[in-house]
């Protein structure tokens, strides 16, 4: 399983995330800079968190139209992986990969803290080892996480079983509709995701309930 | 050209921004402040000379970049 990780100006979850990808697959992931044009030859792509160019505009607006979204884009579309966690499911919101948006957190807060995820889709490349409805513990991070769209767009993502990843009841840190807090594209291969599961796969995070997410990836 | 571009949230999407000055509003005195709904102004200098023109491009810029049209609404005012 090969990765890459693309890494923009202001992201700063990008280590976690190659040391996560790297303990996992036991390949190290190859790091790419947004001006390139062309992705390595890889089987995934990860967009991971951070506050790309501070959240000016709009978080992850910038980032979304930077030069090495125009091959992300047109090779997600022919079927490569893309995982995109936290400021990199707002870049590919606003890059149009997945549908809704993020908006500011209800409550107004900056939200850092653990939260209960339950998995309601296990046949994607990111939940494949895991039960379907099962839970785990996973870190949030964010300012800008409540997930919102318009009627008909929640309704499909419900209906076509897209909704991959939801807060437990009573734990949605940010207000998002339905209590999302990931989704992914019709065609399942782009999920993106608020909480930071790169951050629960150590015994020094204290729990390692993320690890079968990553494991996922090698049987996908 | 100068053109000036305003953004706002649509009806509906929820602006904890605009709840919060409101409610600082109300801390300061104001009474009978119904709501507060913030949004982004910009002033764009352009080449272009042409008005038809330049509004093209703006509405192309503001489709593209300058607004989210999931969330957000642009009106486009030409000098």
């Amino acid at each position: 399983m090969k990765s890459a990780v693309l890494l923009f100006p202001g992201i700063n979850r990008d280590s976690d995330m190659l040391m996560a990808l790297e303990k996992t697959t036991g390949k190290k992931p190859q790091v790419v800079w947004h001006t390139n044009t062309t992705l390595p030859d890889v089987d995934l792509v990860v967009v991971p968190g951070g506050f790309s160019y501070g959240d000016y505009l709009r978080c992850g607006a910038i980032a979304a139209r930077s030069p090495i979204m125009a091959d992300v884009m047109a090779k997600a579309l022919k079927g490569l992986k893309v995982l995109a966690i936290c400021n990199g499911f707002q870049i590919v919101t606003e890059a149009g990969l997945l549908p809704g948006a993020l908006v500011r957190n209800a409550q107004m807060k900056f939200v850092c803290r653990e939260v209960r995820l339950r998995v309601e889709n296990n046949q994607t490349f990111f939940t494949n080892k895991m039960a379907q409805g099962s839970v785990v513990s996973c870190p949030v991070a964010h300012g800008e996480g409540n997930y919102i769209a318009d009627n008909e767009t929640l309704k499909r993502l419900e209906g076509e079983g897209r909704v991959v990843f939801r807060y437990v009841e009573g734990t949605n840190p940010n207000g998002a509709m339905n209590d999302i807090a990931g989704i992914c594209n019709e065609a399942r291969n782009v999920i993106g995701m608020m909480p930071h599961p790169e951050n629960m796969v150590e015994a020094l995070h204290g729990k390692q309930d993320c690890l079968p997410l990553f494991e996922s990836l090698l049987a996908a | 050209m100068k053109a000036k571009v305003k953004v706002t949230l649509k009806n509906g999407v929820l602006d904890p921004q605009g709840k919060a000055i409101e409610g600082a509003l109300g801390s300061l005195g104001f009474s009978g402040v119904n709501s507060v709904r913030q949004g982004k102004f910009f002033e764009v200098d352009l080449d272009e000379t042409d008005k038809a023109k330049a509004q093209s491009i703006l509405k192309q810029m503001c489709e593209k970049l300058i607004a989210n049209t999931v969330i957000e609404n642009y009106e486009i005012e030409l000098a």
